[in-house]
């Protein structure tokens, strides 16, 4: 039985030749390409603040999941309004289809945000145009700019509408971006049409870029500069992208960018306000937290504005340190400075925490699976507290992110991409980790195996996870995670190990 | 520094710490560009007004924050109760990681499914192939006895034909021809997640009942459960009562109650329980087949009769009355007497009421979910004194408001309700701002409810995200009752001490006993 294997390194090549023969050959030939074990980057340039070097970028990734064999991904929908778009807290957005997209996603990514809602914020409401069938044969046109309209009466504080289509709108023809330019014109407000219909793409990876491109062409292009027309920009304005606010994330790492000297004019999109969005332009640096997610907006600016973009980890006291380092390479030596004093302000914080629970949860394995930031940037906040990270993978990274990954796992690291159910399983079993971090529908059966598991995406309802103060949090979770009594309570004291495992 | 390794402060201390109320003041004011704070007030007094109530219900385009979900979910909640059974739907995969969340959110347990994956080359081509290899891998690497294929919006629109595409498969080898795969078109723009497990139930009786060349009727009797997110404590209560009544011959089709509820020794059982296959065909059979929940069988039960095989059709049976119709059914069908031992149970559950019922007069509610759970609930609630004043279905038909506004008539308790069908919870929150009741019964989203309008909520209907494990105790016949019972006045006695509980100001109110 699962629970009764020894962990410790196993031979993970052989392991991953034994999952795949379940497969059918069809199959087997795809996923192959998928799973590898990392390998050591000899040429490679060892990553300045982790000194790692290693290799996975062979590995395939962002191509069709295989029909029938239960991958955890979800769709372009799932990226754009529940990731990109959701989160801006003073929008109205439109889940445009049947009911369900929007039901299964209310309130499920804890963005955090303040303000008034139904009011001023509309985060976690869920507004849809229910499809029903005539909707579908006559078109669902004129149902949308109807709603539309009908929210301006309810909700006048809104700043705009997003309309995030759900499949059935590529397939039936509607013009959404007829309805937005309608509606702008007689509401004054903007209005952002996203074509994020769920079969497009293969994940969720599709959804935030075109999201990202209807910040561009709605917000940007179309747009007459909102909020930027009156800012006077500063000297020290940034904007952090990619930081969705779970569990309050993005305040836990506002605090230390602000007491740094910099200022945040725009935080996207977690606790955004449209202004945040339209003010962005005008910054001197965009720190991007969510590679994945939000890189194409960055690099327009970057292209457009003249913006320069990096990427940062607030995970972690090591990889928050160089962050804010790197970060104050780009100011003056005021910053700089105000960055070492940020770093040892909150030194003994980060050393009570090791010592508190780095002896509890030394030398303990984990196994992550995740998005498209979290399998590569919570790593080293493992490290920082003695643990061990065997294996990890991407539901949608690219090519990009496992190049990446490099720079963060050592070699000898199980790495698996767009994991399906049985792979999962079967690698968990194996190689049985002290600790799993993964979803919602990798929770329940990592548990009843008896082994310890937080999630990854909602923190397991806790967080922040980022920053110094989050840092805290993430320690005391995987402690009690994993030193909780529950796991030794699964064999009944009548029941020999023999006789289980004989059943 | 707010934050410290010897208490660590979680995110709700932590913000409210001054370095963070003061870092958020100062980002609403210097960034965020938003309305001013007399505004706000002024608009979200005004949400509150009558006037904003008929604005509201005046809306015909716009549905805000509906208690209802769609098709697929039904139908996978309803394929996954018949024994090593992998539901697979067909369409967009994004779907299914939906569905599998949001049922793994509510019971705190896997929630195992499969998608055909299908992307914008299926949606020209349409998803033969996806079908195809699917049921193939499917099949490999989770070994089911059953797959039943239901089908996402996108499969729906481009129109996928399941019924050929599923013998295409078979020929093309991808399952033996004789595996069963029971299939049901689910459309999400029709209906609501009790259609879908309605079709996917029909779908799989079809399926096995079809090519049954006759019917020899014997004295079983079938029994169908509905959508339930109570079912693992209620499919099991239903299973002692018919034990009680000395009923052995009889088949639940889908019996969730052990597929949600696994017991954590060290294994994932990917499959656990459910209605035995071989159970299925001969379920043709039985002289009747039983509905607990009426709306969410329609086609189901019309299919049944279709064969032969008498009916009968409940709201979910709670309450007393509820109940007491369903035993009494049971009685006439199976030809047994009802025991003893019920009428004690009944007893008891009257006696609580006895004992409590000072508290429970005139107590008003309102409540929403499902058609068939807020009828029984409404019913329960007379029979306690109660009374309704909005009952709420975002599925519920207008035949269903008629058949409400019947039972509400029958009852000097009734009188006042007001009857919402396909109203959703915005529409609810003016209901509550502008003729306020006791309490609110509903699920886990109806907090936004309690919090906008300080009415007290008691989660008894599916999903229930943030209060855990209440699923595992029954809500249904007198002993689920009771437990409703118990929750109601729970709510109700909390209600009390939390108005008395001022030291000096009103505690003298803040009684011992009650």
């Amino acid at each position: 039985m699962a629970k009764d294997h020894a962990s410790g390194p196993e031979d993970y090549e052989s392991l991953i030749e034994q999952v795949l023969e379940a497969y059918p050959a069809k199959a087997k030939k795809k996923r192959t390409k998928h799973l590898q074990v990392s390998q050591p980057d000899p040429e490679g340039d060892p990553d300045p603040a982790t000194g790692i070097a290693s290799k996975c970028d062979t590995t395939k990734s962002n191509i069709k999941s295989i029909p029938g064999v239960m991958t955890v991904r979800g769709c372009a929908y799932a990226g754009s309004k529940g990731v990109v778009w959701g989160p801006v807290k003073d929008m109205v957005h439109i889940s445009h289809g049947p009911v369900g997209c929007g039901q299964y996603s209310w309130s499920q990514r804890r963005n955090y945000y303040i303000g008034k809602t139904g009011v001023d914020s509309f985060v976690t409401m869920q507004f849809t145009t229910d499809f029903q069938e005539k909707d579908i044969v006559f078109g669902g046109d004129k149902k949308l700019g109807k709603m539309i309209d009908e929210l301006e009466e309810l909700f006048p504080l809104s700043k705009g509408t997003t309309i995030q289509s759900e499949c059935p709108i590529g397939l039936i023809g509607d013009d959404i971006e007829a309805v937005a330019r309608q509606k702008n014109k007689e509401h004054n407000k903007t209005m952002v049409p996203v074509r994020c219909e769920g079969f497009r793409g293969v994940s969720q990876s599709l959804g935030h870029h075109i999201a990202n491109d209807a910040v561009r062409d709605w917000v940007y292009e179309k747009g007459d500069g909102g909020a930027a027309k009156e800012y006077e920009p500063g000297e020290y304005d940034v904007n952090v992208i990619g930081d969705y606010n779970i569990g309050g994330d993005a305040w836990a790492s506002r605090i230390l960018l602000e007491e740094m000297g910099l200022n945040v004019v725009g935080n996207w999109s977690g606790d955004a306000t449209l202004a945040e969005m339209e003010r962005a332009p005008k910054a001197k640096l965009n720190l991007i937290h969510c590679y994945r997610s939000m890189n194409y907006i960055c690099r327009y600016m970057e292209e457009k504005y003249g913006i320069g973009w990096m990427e940062y980890n607030f995970f972690g006291p090591t990889q928050i340190a160089a962050s804010l380092r790197a970060i104050a390479e780009k100011f003056d030596d005021k910053i700089k400075e105000n960055a070492e004093k940020v770093i040892a302000k909150y030194q003994p914080l980060v050393d009570a925490v090791n010592a508190k629970y780095g002896p509890r949860l030394e030398g303990k394995s984990v196994m992550l699976y995740v998005g498209g930031l979290r399998p590569r940037h919570v790593v080293t906040a493992y490290d920082d507290l003695g643990m061990k990270v065997v294996g990890t993978g991407y539901e949608f990274g690219h090519g990009d992110d496992y190049k990446r990954t490099g720079h963060y796992v050592k070699d000898g690291t199980l790495i698996y991409d767009d994991v399906t159910g049985y792979e999962l399983e079967k690698f968990i079993e194996g190689i049985r980790p002290d600790l799993v971090g993964s979803g919602i529908k990798e929770k329940y059966p990592v548990q009843k195996m008896g082994i310890p598991f937080r999630q990854m995406h909602s923190w397991d309802y806790s967080g922040p996870y980022h920053g110094y103060d989050g840092y805290a949090i993430f320690a005391r979770d995987m402690d009690l995670a994993i030193n909780n009594p529950v796991w030794g309570m699964y064999d009944a004291p009548w029941k020999k190990p023999e006789a289980i495992a004989a059943e | 520094m707010p934050q410290s390794a010897d208490k660590v402060l979680d995110h709700a201390p932590l913000f409210r710490e001054p370095e963070y109320t003061e870092m958020l003041e100062n980002k609403k004011i210097n960034y965020e560009c938003g309305h001013p704070d007399q505004l706000v007030q002024e608009i979200g007094d005004w949400t509150k007004s009558w006037e904003y109530r008929e604005k509201n219900l005046a809306r015909e385009a716009a549905t805000i924050n509906p208690a209802k979900a769609c098709q697929p979910l039904g139908a996978v909640f309803a394929g996954a109760g018949y024994e090593k059974t992998m539901s697979f739907v067909h369409g967009s995969q994004g779907c299914v990681a939906y569905y599998r969340s949001h049922l793994s959110r509510h019971f705190k347990e896997p929630s195992s499914c499969v998608s055909s994956s299908m992307t914008e080359d299926a949606a020209v081509f349409g998803g033969l192939v996806n079908m195809v290899d699917g049921l193939a891998n499917t099949k490999a690497l989770y070994d089911p006895e059953m797959i039943a294929v239901s089908t996402t919006c996108m499969a729906e629109v481009i129109g996928d034909d399941l019924n050929s595409f599923i013998i295409q498969a078979k020929e093309k080898g991808s399952v033996e021809a004789d595996f069963d795969v029971p299939y049901a078109h689910t459309p999400a723009f029709v209906g609501s997640h009790v259609d879908g497990y309605d079709n996917m139930q029909k779908g799989i009786l079809s399926h096995f009942w079809d090519k049954a060349e006759s019917r020899t009727e014997s004295e079983s009797i079938n029994i169908i459960p509905g959508f339930d997110g109570f079912a693992v404590g209620n499919v099991r209560e239903l299973k002692r009562i018919l034990a009680e009544m000395g009923i052995a011959d009889f088949t639940i089709l889908s019996d969730v109650s052990d597929v949600y509820d696994t017991p954590s020794d060290g294994e994932f059982r990917m499959y656990s329980g459910g209605t035995k296959l071989a159970d299925v065909p001969t379920a043709l059979n039985a002289k009747a087949t039983v509905s607990l929940q009426e709306y969410c069988t329609p086609k189901t039960l019309s299919y049944c009769k279709d064969k032969g095989q008498e009916t009968a059709a409940f709201h979910y049976p709670m309450g007393v009355k509820g109940t007491d119709e369903f035993l009494m059914k049971l009685s006439e069908l199976s030809g047994k007497e009802i025991p003893e031992s019920l009428r004690l149970e009944r007893g008891r559950l009257i006696d609580a009421m006895a004992d409590s019922q000072a508290y429970l007069h005139g107590k008003t509610y309102a409540i929403y979910g499902d058609p068939d759970f807020v009828f029984a609930m409404a019913a329960f609630i007379m029979e306690t004194g109660g009374e309704p004043r909005h009952c709420l279905a975002t599925n519920g038909s207008k035949a269903w408001a008629k058949k409400m506004e019947d039972l509400l008539a029958s009852s000097p308790f009734g009188k006042e309700c007001q009857v919402w069908a396909g109203k959703d919870l915005w529409h609810m929150r003016s209901f509550l701002n502008t003729e306020p009741v006791d309490f609110l019964i509903g699920n886990s989203y109806g907090k936004y409810l309690e919090r906008d309008t300080g009415t007290p909520l008691l989660r008894l209907a599916f999903p229930i995200f943030d209060r855990h494990h209440h699923h595992r105790f029954p809500t249904m016949f007198y002993q689920g009752t009771l437990t409703v019972l118990v929750k109601m006045l729970d709510l109700i006695f909390d209600k009390y001490d939390l108005d008395t509980i001022d030291p000096g100001v009103t505690d003298y109110s803040y009684d011992l006993t009650r």
